[in-house]
């Protein structure tokens, strides 16, 4: 890979962007977790043409067959069905589209949020500071779980408020990194540069500040799609999350829960999918902030 | 010293001060008439009027919340919805089931955490380190519940190792005092009582320590790979002492500093992803309650039973702090 990135840019000349890729590629941690994550992509992206069934199709006949290395396993159900006889292995393949999909959207709606907040409150100081953290320190006197079950429980039930509830309880994370690193760079001769020529305060925040703060909070990000889609599938094993028939990992767990004991497939491999799901962003996760921060190695 | 510990204490104000905010704000963001989702929807029109002359609803917002924050203070916290009992009393009743799987939780991620580390650490780069940290790896990327499931279908229901579920066998008597049942059994001198309590406890609190316990590896590890790096670690070494003693006796006082601050952060967690394995375990605490709260749509129960969890969970962090202080003592000067 490295050969290859090599070949294609002169490293004497490229931009930082390919440096840093570089540096991530060297990292055995990074490059496993970007492969698991590769694969998840893909079988999201293509979950129509590499699922061998509907997620949705009930077959009444072939209820809770089991994998096919199991006795009355066929090769038909790779790993078996669950009781309304869906295809466990196509349910998983589209439950990777869910659990992508709610790490983008709860970690973009925290990165949003976060970052505005985290670099109004480093660059201003003050009261939009105290303000702003205070909040921020409100929202972690929570259990992070326990706000999302409480937001959901409020707002009802479903997917879509499962995502928003992950998202704002993952906001504070974000704030603290960009004011920190905000604060670091306002002491800077480019950000005074930039004052000195008369540059408005959200082009200095927006086009000199921030783009130099990005590496923790690339990190953070990949870090916080891990937790998100652990999250998810909690509030979904809850019933508060992801509804039926959604092909949902964590939802599938709590169905499966119920015939524990008949069919230990139906519950076992979702929580596979998740883990392995969720070690990829964490493996990624070291492997970046390794790669980009070295400061923050624990 | 003193000083910073009165200043640690009083933030703890304004920050409950907030939660109850967040608390009481909640109520008002669920679409519908607060008292008729308080009372559930087969309340008469006199208890509902009743309830809204009890919440102050004809009142403006900052007044409510005044009533609020006072019957707060009081520890009223209203009658549940469903089984018209006091909360405050429910609470009394679950809470000591909860932390006495968070104790015990946090005691086997200790124990066995910091054990992992130090081994690690004082053999980094060995077969025994790599296994280890690919192991706390994949447990902090474990779903909870999931794990707890499959040691529920393994030991209980396959092996029959340990019971599937509850806080202690039917026809297990115990007379209970503190609610904690490990330490009822202990001041009862029940000892039969005791080892079925302690059966039950197992799976749950193995499941509920793995996150934690992975995270006080990695942290032990890493502070203690700072530590013998340092000049004070190889004159140790130097005067001719054996490796088991540095590690042990000169570079674990130091190392596992930083450590604490994790282990208190862990605790607070411990109390929320209880939720989970409650759920899973059947556990009689307060995570179990409050999903049932959830469920039922008993906003009494997840208002009395959030504004419980984030206080102990305040109090924790801030306890942990001042420890923290205490033991470095360079903390308290910043």
């Amino acid at each position: 890979m490295i050969k290859l990135l090599n070949s294609l840019t002169d490293p004497e000349t490229r931009h930082p962007f390919f440096d840093q890729l570089e540096k991530l590629l060297r990292n055995k941690t990074g490059v496993m977790g970007l492969v698991i994550i590769t694969v998840f992509l893909f079988l999201a992206l293509f979950a129509p043409l590499v699922s061998p069934h509907d997620p949705v199709e009930n077959a009444l006949y072939d209820q809770l067959k089991p994998p096919m290395w199991e006795e009355g396993g066929s090769p038909r159900n790779i790993l078996g069905t669950d009781d309304l006889g869906r295809d466990m292995m196509s349910r998983l393949i589209y439950g990777a589209r869910v659990s992508l999909m709610v790490g983008l959207v709860s970690v973009g709606i925290a990165v949003v949020l976060g970052t505005l907040f985290g670099a109004i409150a480093g660059y201003f100081g003050g009261w939009p500071d105290n303000i702003i953290m205070r909040i921020m320190d409100i929202i972690l006197a929570f259990p992070g779980i326990l706000l999302a079950i409480v937001i959901v429980a409020y707002l009802g039930p479903g997917l879509r408020n499962a995502m928003i509830a992950i998202g704002v309880i993952s906001i504070p994370r974000f704030a603290r990194i960009v004011r920190a690193s905000v604060l670091e760079e306002n002491e800077k001769d480019y950000v005074l540069a930039a004052r000195a020529v008369g540059a408005r305060n959200s082009r200095i925040i927006f086009n000199t500040v921030l783009p130099n703060c990005l590496a923790p909070i690339i990190v953070q990000a990949s870090l916080g799609f891990g937790s998100a889609i652990l999250d998810a599938a909690g509030l979904s094993f809850l019933g508060l999350g992801a509804q039926p028939p959604i092909p949902e990992w964590g939802a599938m767990i709590a169905m499966g829960r119920s015939m524990i004991l008949r069919a230990w497939w139906v519950m076992t491999f979702p929580g596979i999918a998740i883990l392995l799901g969720v070690l990829g962003f964490n493996l990624l996760g070291d492997g970046l902030r390794d790669a980009l921060d070295p400061r923050l190695r624990d | 010293m003193l000083g910073f510990i009165i200043r640690r204490s009083l933030i703890v104000i304004p920050t409950l001060l907030g939660v109850s905010i967040v608390v009481f704000l909640l109520l008002s963001i669920t679409p519908g008439d607060p008292a008729e989702l308080l009372l559930g929807e087969r309340a008469t029109e006199a208890s509902l009027e009743a309830m809204r002359e009890y919440l102050g609803l004809n009142e403006p917002l900052p007044v409510q919340y005044g009533m609020f924050l006072k019957r707060l203070i009081r520890f009223d916290l209203g009658e549940t919805i469903w089984t018209r009992q006091k909360v405050s009393t429910e609470i009394k009743e679950r809470f000591p089931a909860t932390i006495e799987l968070s104790l015990a939780a946090m005691f086997l991620s200790c124990l066995f955490g910091v054990i992992l580390g130090i081994v690690s650490a004082s053999r980094q780069y060995s077969i025994f380190d790599y296994l280890s940290m690919v192991a706390s790896l994949i447990g902090v990327s474990m779903p909870v519940f999931w794990l707890g499931l499959m040691l529920m279908l393994v030991f209980a229901l396959n092996l029959g190792w340990f019971p599937v579920s509850g806080r202690i066998s039917v026809g297990t008597e115990l007379t209970v005092i503190t609610n904690f049942y490990v330490l009822d059994a202990i001041i009862t001198q029940n000892w039969k009582a005791l080892g079925d309590v302690l059966h039950h406890l197992a799976l749950p609190a193995i499941a509920l320590s793995t996150i934690p316990m992975a995270i006080v590896a990695r942290m032990t590890r890493s502070s203690m790979l700072e530590v013998l790096r340092q000049d004070y670690i190889k004159t140790a070494r130097a005067k001719g002492l054996s490796e088991m003693k540095v590690v042990l006796k000169h570079a674990l006082r130091n190392g596992l500093i930083p450590v604490v601050t994790v282990i208190g952060l862990q605790f607070g967690i411990l109390l929320g992803g209880a939720i989970l394995t409650e759920t899973v375990f059947a556990w009689p605490g307060v995570g179990k309650w409050i999903y049932e709260g959830v469920v039922k749509r008993d906003y009494m129960v997840i208002q009395g039973g959030t504004m419980l969890v984030a206080t102990a969970f305040v109090v924790v962090n801030t306890l942990v702090d001042i420890l923290y202080a205490v033991i470095n003592p360079r903390i308290s000067m910043k």
